[in-house]
C-alpha cells in the first residue's frame, strides 16, 4: 500500500510549459502587438522629454513679439510659435516633461496611499473597515473632478496643488479595488493556514496577502495613469494647474485656445501630444492587464457560441447508425484546441442507449465524461471545443449533420439536460416558474396561462410542496434539493425521450441525494425516457443505472450490465476504481490506491492509456489501437489481458 | 483513557448585535451547546450534512474562530480564548481544498518552513533537516520544495497540506473533509497516508466529513451532528451496526452503496428548520418518522441509552436494534 | 419597492451629512485668514467684519457647522462677493444648464455604450468588435477639452452646422429647438468618454455572463439565440453595468467643467472655474454642495434600479 503511494510520484504538472501552451490566439496576439506599439510611442515621448535639457531646443520661455504666431514648418520653428513668439516645439517637449512627471507622481501617491488603506481595511474587517470605507465613500460621493476643484479652491491654483488634488481624488479608487481583492484573499484558506503557522496579522498582510494583491495594484495603476495625466492636464487647461510662465501640456492648450480661430495648431498640437501619451499608456495598461489577469490569460473570456463547432472534414465511421436505439454514438471525438495544442477530451467514444434504458457513464475528473455528454447537443463551449469526428445517432438521425434549427428543436424537447449545481444552472434573476414556462413555450405553442398551469403541475410532479407559491420563488430562495427538483421538472417539461444528467446529485447532501435519485428513477420509468447518467460514484450507479460505461482518458474502457461490472469487471482500471473506495458496512476492507495519474489528453501514449498504472501491463499494451471487444457475459472492454472471474489484480 | 481535549457547551452565534438605529440584527446559531471529549490516540469522526455546523466546530477547535460561549480545554488547560497561536502549537488543521490552502506565490519550502519558524522557533539548519524528513514522510520528492503550488495535482497538494500541519509537531490534527475535493482514485492514497502517519507519530485525529463510508473506514468513534448539535455519539462500529437516533438511521440508509439498490424511501423533503427562527424541541422532529408530542416541546439531551455508556443519543424515542430495516449492507 | 427606496434614502443621509461636513470644512482648511482669502480684493474692513459675523468665525467649529448647515437647509448659502448676489440664486440658475448638458450626455453615453458593448461581445473577435474596441480606446484616451476644440473648428467654423458656443442664440434665441441646436456639440463631446467606459464594461460583463452555467441551461432548453443573448445574458449583465452608469454620472457631471468652459455653456462648471480663479470661496462651496448632493441622489436611483433588477440584493 505504501509502495503504491510512493510510486505515485510522476512529474508534477509541467506548469511553465502548460502556461505557454495557453492560447496565443489571434486576439491575444493583436492585443500584445497594440501594447508593444504603445510601449514604443510612450518610450519615444518619455526619452525625448527626459533628454530635453540636452536637446538643441530654443528657450521655451524666450518671448519674441516680432515672430509671434509663426505657422508650422517655418524657419527655425518647425511647429511654429505661440502668441508670445515662443517656440512651440521646445514648449511641447518641456511641457510633456512636466505633464508626465506630475501625472506619474500623482499616480504613485494615489496607488501607495489607496492600496495601503484598502489592504488594512480589507484585512482588518469589522469596525476599522467600516470607518475607513465610510470615509472613502464620502470622497466617492463627489463627482470626480469636482472634488479636485474643491481641493484646488482650498489650496489655491498651482501645479503642485493640482498634483495633490488629482492624487487625493484617485485614492478612493485604489482603496476600493484593493479592499475588494483583500477581502477575498483574507477569506482564502491559505490565509487561515498562515495563521495556523503562527504568523501575526502584519506578517500575513506583508508576506501572504500583499504578493497576491500586487498584480491588481499594478493593473489598477496601469489603467489609471492615463486618466491622471489627462486630469492634471485638464486642471492646467482650466488655468488652475501650472501657472505662467511654467507650462505643461494642459496650460499650453488653454493658452492656445485664445487664438483658436486664427492659429488652431497652437492648441491642437499639445492636445495631440496629450492624446498620444494617454493612448499609449492605455494600450500598455490593457496589455499588462491581459498578461497579469489569469482569467484573461487563459482565454476564458471567449464567448461560447450557440453550438459546438463541428469540423466539416471530420472522420466519419463507416458503420450505420442503429435506428432502434434512442442514442447511438459512434467514435465521437471532441477536442479542445488551444494554441497549437490539441486536447482529445473525448477520443473516440461509443455509447448506445436503448429506449427507456438508463446508462451510467462513470469516470474520474478529466476522463471526458462530461465533455462526451455535452457534445451530444453541441453544448461544449466553442471556442475552444471542436467536434472532430464521429456520429451522434439519435433515433437514427446523425445530430452532427443536423442543422442548427433542428438542434434547437431537440434541445429541451426530445433531449433534455439536468446539470450538476442547480444554483449556478438556474438563472438567478428570474422566478423558477418563469423559467419553467419559458422552457414549455419554447417547444409548445400554448398561451402563457396554460403554460403556467403546466409548470405548476410539473412542480407538483417532482413533489415540491406548495407548487403555486414556489412558482414565484427565485432560485436562491430555495434549498439545494428543491432547486434540483426544479431542474428536473424543467427537463421533463416537454416529454423528453432522452435525459442527459451530468452529476445531478453530486452537489447535494446524502439524504437529499437519495430522494432525488429515487424521484428520477420513478419518473423515467413512468415516462419511459432513456437516461445518460454521468457520475463518479458506483454507489449512485447501482441505484439507478441498468448498464455502465467506464471512461478513462477520453475513451470507454469497459461497458456492460451494472451488476456484472460491479461484481467481476474485466478491465483492471474498473477493478481498481471499485477497490479504492471505502464501502459502507465494510470498514475493515483494505483500500487499494490506484498508483500514478492519468496521462494528459494532449499527450496520450500509444496503446492503452492505462498501461503505465496497470499491474498487468505487458509489452503489447503499449502499441497499436486496442479495440473495445466483448469479453464475457455482457461485458465489453478495451484490454488485451482482461481479468478472469475470481482473478485478483496482483 | 483520559480526555486529551474537552469541549464543553460550545456555541457559536453569527450576526446579532444592534444596528445604528437600535434594531437587532438577525442572528444565527451555527453551533448550539456542543460537548465532546477527544481521547488520546483516537480518530473521532464527525459526520453531518451541509449547514449542521461541523465546519464551524472544526474552525473553533484550532482557534480560527472564537466560540461565543463554552470552553475548549487541552490537557486540562483552558485555551478557549487563547487565540490561534496557542492552539496551533498543539492542534493543526488540514483543509478541504488542497489547492486554495496553499499560497500560490510561495514555494513549498516557504510554506512548510513557516510553522517551524513561527511556532517552533527552529534555526535554519534544524529546519532544513526536518524539511527533508517531512517531505519524504508524505511521499513527496525533496526537489518539490522549490516548486509552486500550481505545479501539483490535487492529491500532491493535499499531501503538502498534511506536511504543513505536521511541521508544527501537533498532537491533534483536525481534518476538515480532507478527501472530498479529490478524485476517488486519489482519496485512497491520502487516507492510507493519514493512517500511517497516525501510527508513526501517535497523533489524534478529528475527521470531519459528509461521507459516511469514509468516516466509517477511518474512525474509532463517531459523532453525528444535526442543526448545530451532536445527536448521536458512539464507537464507530456500534453506531453503523445499530444507530439509536432516527437521523443517523436516515443518513446510513441514504448513502449509496455499490451493488445495492434501495427499496422505497420515505418521501422526506429534507428541509432544515429555519436557523434564524428555530422551533422548540428536537430540530429533527419535523422529518422524524418516530416523532411524538414530547419531541416538539423540549430538546432531548445527549445521554447514554441501553447500549452501554459509550453509545449516546439525543432522542426521547431511540431506535431498538430490531427496528433497522432496509439498510442491510451486503456482507 | 417603497421599502427599498426608504431604506436607501435612510442610508444616504449619513453620506449627505458627511458631504456637507467636507464642503463646510473647505473654509476652515483655507490657509491664513478665511475672511481675507474669501474677500480678496473686495476686502474692505466693513466687508471683513460682516463676513466674519456671517461665518461666525469666533465660535467653535461644531457651532459654526450647525449655524452653516441650518442656513443651507433654508437655502442660505451666503453671498458671492465677486458677483454681489446670494450664492443660491446663481447656483440654481446655473445648475439647470449643467443638468441639461450632463443629462443629455449621460443618456447618449448609456444608449451608445450599451449598444456598442453588446455588439462587441456578440461579435467577439469579429470586425465589428475590433472596430468598436479601437474607437472605444481612442474615446477614453482623448482629452475632452481638446476634442471639443476640434469639433468647434470642424462643425462650427468649417461647415457651420452647429454653433460654437453658448446655450442660446444671442438674437431671437431661447426656444427649445435653439437650445437643442446649441446642445449637440457639447453633449456629444461630454458623452464620448463615458460611452467608451460603459461600452468596455458592458462587453466584459456580457462575456462574463455568457460563460455562466445558466446560459448553457438556457441553450439546453432550446431557446433561440436572440432570447438567450437579449433576455438571459443582457439582464444579468445589466446588473453589473448599472452601478457603472451611476459612477459615470459623476464623471459626466465633473467633466462638464471642461466642456462648459470650452463651449461657454452657462453651467455650474464654468461658474466654479471662474469662482476659483477669483477666490470666490462661498460660491465654490455652494456649487460643489449642490452638484455633489444631486450626484448622491442619482446614485441612489441607480442603486434602487439595481435592486429592482436583482432581487438577491434585497
Amino acid at each position: 500500500m505504501t509502495t503504491a503511494a510512493t510510486n505515485t510520484e510522476a512529474q508534477p504538472h509541467a506548469g511553465r510549459k502548460q502556461r505557454s501552451e495557453r492560447p496565443s490566439t489571434l486576439a491575444l496576439l493583436v492585443n500584445n502587438r497594440l501594447a508593444a506599439a504603445g510601449l514604443v510611442i510612450l518610450g519615444v515621448i518619455v526619452a525625448t522629454a527626459l533628454a530635453a535639457p540636452i536637446l538643441p531646443l530654443a528657450d521655451p520661455n524666450a518671448t519674441n513679439p516680432a515672430g509671434r504666431l509663426a505657422p508650422l514648418f517655418s524657419e527655425g520653428h518647425i511647429l511654429g510659435t505661440d502668441a508670445l513668439g515662443r517656440d512651440t516645439l521646445s514648449r511641447l517637449i518641456w511641457g510633456a516633461r512636466v505633464s508626465l512627471a506630475v501625472g506619474f507622481s500623482a499616480s504613485v501617491i494615489a496607488a501607495v496611499v489607496g492600496s495601503a488603506i484598502g489592504l488594512v481595511a480589507g484585512y482588518a474587517g469589522g469596525r476599522t473597515d467600516q470607518v475607513m470605507m465610510r470615509l472613502i465613500d464620502m470622497l466617492m460621493a463627489f463627482p470626480y473632478i469636482l472634488l479636485a476643484l474643491a481641493i484646488v479652491a482650498i489650496l489655491g491654483p498651482g501645479l503642485i496643488n493640482a498634483l495633490y488634488a488629482i492624487a487625493i481624488v484617485n485614492v478612493p479608487f485604489f482603496a476600493r479595488n484593493i479592499r475588494g481583492i483583500t477581502i477575498g484573499l483574507a477569506r482564502r484558506e491559505f490565509v487561515d493556514a498562515a495563521r495556523l503557522s503562527g504568523k501575526g496579522p502584519l506578517r500575513i498582510l506583508g508576506s501572504d496577502i500583499l504578493p497576491n494583491v500586487l498584480p491588481t495594484i499594478v493593473i489598477t495603476l496601469s489603467t489609471t495613469v492615463g486618466w491622471m495625466i489627462l486630469e492634471t492636464a485638464g486642471l492646467s487647461f482650466l488655468g488652475l494647474g501650472a501657472q505662467p510662465p511654467q507650462a505643461d501640456l494642459g496650460s499650453m492648450l488653454g493658452e492656445g485656445r485664445k487664438v483658436l480661430f486664427t492659429a488652431p495648431t497652437i492648441s491642437l498640437v499639445p492636445g495631440l501630444m496629450i492624446f498620444l501619451i494617454v493612448m499609449s499608456i492605455n494600450l500598455i495598461g490593457d496589455g499588462i492587464r491581459d498578461v497579469l489577469d489569469p482569467r484573461l490569460r487563459s482565454g476564458a473570456l471567449a464567448r461560447p457560441s450557440f453550438r459546438t463547432a463541428i469540423l466539416p472534414d471530420r472522420a466519419r465511421p463507416a458503420s450505420m447508425i442503429d435506428q432502434a436505439a434512442t442514442l447511438d454514438v459512434k467514435n465521437l471525438e471532441t477536442q479542445f484546441r488551444m494554441g497549437s495544442e490539441v486536447y482529445r477530451a473525448a477520443g473516440g467514444v461509443d455509447l448506445r442507449i436503448a429506449r427507456g434504458e438508463c446508462l451510467g457513464l462513470v469516470g474520474e475528473s478529466g476522463s471526458g465524461k462530461s465533455v462526451t455528454a455535452m457534445s451530444l447537443m453541441g453544448l461544449v463551449p466553442s471556442p475552444p471545443g471542436v467536434i472532430a469526428g464521429g456520429l451522434i445517432g439519435f433515433k437514427g438521425e446523425d445530430l452532427a449533420e443536423a442543422p442548427d434549427k433542428r438542434i434547437r428543436e431537440l434541445r429541451g424537447g426530445a433531449v433534455s439536460h439536468v446539470f450538476q449545481d442547480p444554483l449556478a444552472t438556474l438563472h438567478p434573476l428570474f422566478p423558477v416558474g418563469d423559467q419553467l414556462v419559458e422552457a414549455i413555450r419554447a417547444h409548445q405553442r400554448i398561451g402563457r396561462s396554460e403554460a403556467e398551469t403546466k409548470a405548476e403541475d410539473l412542480l407538483a410532479l417532482v413533489r415540491i410542496p406548495n407548487p403555486a407559491a414556489r412558482m414565484k420563488a427565485l432560485p436562491h430562495e430555495l434549498s439545494g434539493g428543491l432547486r434540483q427538483r426544479v431542474s428536473i421538472a424543467m427537463a421533463l417539461a416537454n416529454d423528453p425521450e432522452l435525459i442527459i444528467a451530468d452529476e445531478p446529485t453530486t452537489a447535494l447532501d446524502v439524504t437529499v441525494q437519495a430522494q432525488v435519485l429515487r424521484l428520477m428513477d420513478d419518473l423515467r420509468r413512468e415516462r419511459d425516457a432513456a437516461v445518460l447518467f454521468i457520475t463518479h460514484d458506483f454507489g449512485v450507479v447501482s441505484e439507478i443505472c441498468e448498464r455502465v460505461a467506464v471512461m478513462y482518458a477520453g475513451r470507454i474502457v469497459e461497458t456492460g450490465r451494472t451488476d456484472e461490472i460491479l461484481k467481476e469487471p474485466t478491465h483492471p482500471y474498473t477493478r481498481m476504481l471499485i477497490d479504492c473506495v471505502p464501502v459502507m458496512g465494510e470498514p475493515e476492507r483494505r483500500l487499494d490506491a490506484v498508483p500514478g495519474r492519468p496521462p494528459p489528453v494532449n499527450r496520450l501514449p500509444p496503446g492503452c492509456a492505462f498501461a503505465d498504472r496497470c499491474p498487468r501491463a505487458q509489452a503489447d499494451c503499449r502499441s497499436g489501437d486496442i479495440p473495445l471487444e466483448a469479453k464475457r457475459g455482457s461485458l465489453e472492454a478495451r484490454c488485451l489481458h482482461p481479468l478472469q472471474p475470481g482473478e485478483s489484480l496482483t | 483513557m483520559s480526555a486529551l481535549m474537552e469541549i464543553r457547551d460550545l456555541t457559536r452565534t453569527f450576526g446579532g448585535g444592534r444596528t445604528i438605529f437600535g434594531t437587532t440584527k438577525p442572528s444565527l446559531q451555527a453551533v448550539r451547546g456542543l460537548s465532546l471529549d477527544l481521547k488520546k490516540g483516537e480518530t473521532l469522526g464527525v459526520v453531518g450534512e451541509s449547514g449542521c455546523g461541523k465546519s464551524t466546530l472544526a474552525r473553533m477547535l484550532v482557534g480560527l474562530d472564537k466560540p461565543s460561549t463554552g470552553t475548549i480545554r487541552l490537557d486540562g488547560e483552558d485555551l478557549t480564548t487563547a487565540g490561534t497561536r496557542a492552539l496551533a502549537r498543539r492542534v493543526q488543521y488540514v483543509f478541504q481544498d488542497p489547492v486554495s490552502s496553499l499560497n500560490p506565490r510561495q514555494t513549498i519550502r516557504t510554506i512548510l518552513e513557516a510553522p517551524m519558524r513561527h511556532l517552533l522557533g527552529l534555526r535554519s539548519e534544524e529546519r532544513e533537516k526536518r524539511l527533508q524528513a517531512l517531505v519524504e514522510d508524505v511521499n513527496l520528492r525533496p526537489e518539490f520544495l522549490e516548486r509552486y503550488p500550481h505545479e501539483f495535482s490535487g492529491g500532491q497538494a493535499q499531501r503538502i497540506g498534511i506536511a504543513r500541519a505536521l511541521a508544527a509537531e501537533p498532537d491533534i490534527i483536525v481534518l476538515d473533509e480532507p478527501v472530498s475535493a479529490l478524485d476517488v482514485s486519489v482519496q485512497a492514497q491520502v487516507l492510507n497516508l493519514l493512517d500511517r502517519l497516525k501510527t508513526e507519530r501517535q497523533l489524534t485525529y478529528v475527521f470531519i466529513s459528509h461521507d459516511l463510508s469514509v468516516v466509517e473506514s477511518v474512525s474509532t468513534r463517531v459523532a453525528v451532528m444535526y442543526f448545530g448539535s451532536v445527536v448521536e455519539e458512539a464507537p464507530g462500529r456500534a453506531m453503523f451496526r445499530a444507530p439509536l437516533h432516527p437521523y443517523t438511521q436516515l443518513l446510513i440508509g441514504s448513502a449509496p452503496i455499490p451493488g445495492r439498490k434501495r427499496g422505497k424511501t420515505a418521501d422526506d423533503i429534507a428541509e432544515l428548520p429555519d436557523p434564524y427562527n428555530p422551533p422548540p424541541g428536537c430540530p429533527f422532529a419535523p422529518r422524524c418518522p418516530k416523532v411524538e408530542a414530547d419531541c416538539r416541546e423540549s430538546t432531548p439531551p445527549l445521554e447514554a441509552k441501553d447500549r452501554g455508556p459509550e453509545h449516546k443519543a439525543a432522542c426521547f424515542h431511540p431506535l431498538a436494534t430490531a427496528e433497522r430495516a432496509g439498510s442491510t449492507p451486503p456482507s | 419597492m417603497t421599502a427599498i427606496i426608504a431604506k436607501r434614502l435612510l442610508a444616504a443621509i449619513p453620506v449627505l451629512v458627511g458631504l456637507s461636513v467636507i464642503v463646510f470644512l473647505m473654509i476652515a482648511l483655507i490657509p491664513g485668514d478665511p475672511a481675507t482669502a474669501i474677500l480678496g480684493s473686495y476686502a474692505t474692513p466693513e466687508n471683513v467684519a460682516r463676513l466674519n459675523a456671517d461665518l461666525g468665525l469666533d465660535k467653535t467649529l461644531p457651532q459654526q457647522y450647525l449655524a452653516w448647515i441650518s442656513g443651507v437647509l433654508q437655502g442660505d448659502f451666503g453671498r458671492s462677493y465677486a458677483l454681489n448676489r446670494p450664492v443660491i440664486d446663481i447656483v440654481l440658475e446655473r445648475f439647470s444648464a449643467t443638468l441639461l448638458l450632463a443629462g443629455a450626455a449621460l443618456i447618449l453615453a448609456t444608449i451608445f455604450g450599451l449598444l456598442a458593448g453588446i455588439v462587441s461581445a456578440v461579435r467577439q473577435f469579429g470586425l465589428a468588435d475590433k472596430t468598436i474596441t479601437l474607437v472605444v480606446l481612442i474615446g477614453i484616451s482623448v482629452p475632452s477639452f481638446w476634442l471639443g476644440l476640434i469639433l468647434i473648428l470642424f462643425f462650427a467654423v468649417r461647415i457651420q452646422l452647429f454653433p460654437a458656443s453658448g446655450m442660446v442664440a444671442i438674437y431671437g434665441g431661447g426656444g427649445p429647438r435653439d437650445i437643442l441646436h446649441h446642445l449637440v456639440l457639447p453633449a456629444v463631446t461630454l458623452a464620448v468618454v463615458a460611452t467608451g467606459v460603459i461600452a468596455r464594461l458592458t462587453r466584459t460583463a456580457m462575456l462574463e455572463v455568457l460563460r455562466q452555467d445558466y446560459i448553457r441551461t438556457a441553450r439546453a432548453k432550446g431557446l433561440s439565440e436572440r432570447r438567450v443573448i437579449y433576455r438571459h445574458a443582457f439582464m444579468a449583465a445589466l446588473v453589473s453595468v448599472i452601478p457603472v452608469i451611476g459612477i459615470q454620472a459623476g464623471f459626466v457631471l465633473g467633466g462638464a467643467v471642461y466642456i462648459e468652459t470650452v463651449f461657454q455653456w452657462p453651467g455650474v462648471g464654468a461658474m466654479l472655474v471662474n469662482a476659483i480663479s477669483q477666490r470666490d470661496i462661498l460660491l465654490v462651496q455652494g456649487g460643489v454642495l449642490v452638484v455633489a448632493a444631486s450626484y448622491v441622489l442619482f446614485n441612489l436611483a441607480a442603486d434602487v434600479c439595481q435592486t429592482l433588477l436583482d432581487p438577491r440584493l434585497k
